[in-house]
C-alpha cells in the first residue's frame, strides 16, 4: 500500500466515499444528536449534492436551497430511516426528489427521461483510417501525449477546464459523471439515486467521460500550439 | 478470432474500466492494448480524466447555510 502514488490514493479514497464510519454507526450517532457526525456528513456530501441539484435548476442559489431542504428532511426523517438502502443513497434520493419538485416549480424541467443517448461514436470517425487505408479502423494519428501536470498552476488550470467541461454536458450525463467520478459513488448507488438502469448508467458515463477527455485534449492541443 | 480495431476499442473502454467485459472479450481487448500505443494512450488519458475529476473540490455550502443547518439539527435532536 505504501507504494501507491498520490493519484491512486486519491482514487481509492474517492471511490470509498472518504472515511465515514459504517452506516449503523452514522445512523445511531445522528439519532443520538451527535452534531459532529452531522457536520461530517454535511461537509462530505454537500458539494456533490450542490452539483447534482444544479442539474435540475438554473441558479446556484436554488441549488443551495435544495441542498438545505434536503438536509432538513434528513434531520426530520432519520428517526424513521429503515436501512433499505445506504444512508448516502437515501440522502441523495431525497435530494433528487426535492430538486425535481423545485425544478418543476421553476418551470425548468430538465429533459431527464428524454430520448436515450444516441449510439453515435464518442471519438470522431475522422480520427480513424477508412476502408481504403492500410489499417481500416485504426488510428490515423495517435492521440497526442499529454503533458504531466507539473506545478500547482497547471494542475489548477486543468481542474478549471474540467469543471467547465462538466458544466457543458447534458444534464443526465453530468449527473452520472458527477456522482461516479467526482463524488465516488458506485454504479449501483448511481442507478438507485437516479432511477436508471445499469446499461443506461454505463452509456451516460461513457459519453460523459469521453467528452471531458476530448475537452482536455483540445485544451492541451491549444496550449501546445500557443507555446 | 476477429481482432478489435481502435474505433471499437475506444467504445469499449468504459465497460472495460468497469470490469464488465467478459473473459474472452477482455482478453481480446487487452491483446489489442498491448500492441497499440494509440489505444493504450487513450485509456491512460481517460484514467487521468477520471483521477482529475476525483480531485475536483467544488464549492461547498455557504457558511451561513451550514451554520443554519447545524443549529436546526441541534433544535430538532434536543428539543
Ligand atoms: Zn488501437
Amino acid at each position: 500500500m505504501s507504494q501507491m502514488s498520490y493519484q491512486e490514493e486519491t482514487i481509492v479514497e474517492s471511490f470509498t466515499g472518504g472515511r465515514l464510519p459504517p452506516d449503523d454507526v452514522v445512523v445511531a450517532a445522528l439519532r443520538a444528536g451527535d452534531e459532529a457526525m452531522f457536520a461530517t456528513l454535511l461537509d462530505t456530501w454537500s458539494r456533490g449534492m450542490l452539483w447534482l441539484a444544479r442539474t435540475h435548476v438554473s441558479t446556484n442559489d436554488s441549488a443551495e436551497e435544495i441542498v438545505q431542504d434536503t438536509w432538513l428532511a434528513v434531520v426530520r426523517g432519520i428517526g424513521g430511516f429503515e436501512g433499505r438502502s445506504s444512508v448516502k443513497t437515501w440522502v441523495y434520493r431525497i435530494l433528487v426528489n426535492t430538486a425535481k419538485k423545485r425544478g418543476m416549480r421553476e418551470n425548468r424541467t430538465v429533459p431527464w427521461s428524454s430520448v436515450f443517448e444516441q449510439e453515435r461514436p464518442t471519438v470522431d470517425r475522422s480520427r480513424f483510417q477508412g476502408v481504403d487505408d492500410p489499417l481500416p479502423g485504426h488510428w490515423k494519428e495517435l492521440p497526442a501525449a499529454w503533458p504531466t501536470p507539473e506545478g500547482e498552476v497547471l494542475a489548477a488550470e486543468v481542474r478549471g477546464r474540467i469543471a467547465a467541461a462538466l458544466a457543458e454536458l447534458p444534464p443526465r450525463q453530468r449527473a452520472v459523471i458527477t456522482l461516479r467520478d467526482v463524488e465516488g459513488c458506485t454504479s449501483e448507488e448511481v442507478c438507485e439515486i437516479l432511477e436508471i438502469s445499469a446499461a443506461n448508467q454505463r452509456v451516460l458515463l461513457h459519453r460523459a467521460r469521453a467528452s471531458v477527455r476530448g475537452q482536455l485534449e483540445d485544451y492541451f492541443e491549444t496550449a501546445r500550439r500557443s507555446a | 478470432m476477429k481482432r478489435f480495431t481502435c474505433d471499437e476499442v475506444v467504445e469499449l473502454v468504459t465497460v472495460y474500466m468497469e470490469g464488465e467485459l467478459d473473459g474472452p472479450t477482455g482478453y481480446r481487448f487487452e491483446e489489442h492494448l498491448g500492441g497499440c500505443e494509440g489505444c493504450e494512450r487513450y485509456l491512460g488519458q481517460l484514467r487521468t480524466t477520471v483521477a482529475t475529476l476525483g480531485d475536483l473540490r467544488p464549492d461547498g455550502l455557504a457558511d451561513d447555510t451550514r451554520e443554519g443547518l447545524l443549529s436546526a439539527f441541534r433544535d430538532w435532536r434536543r428539543p
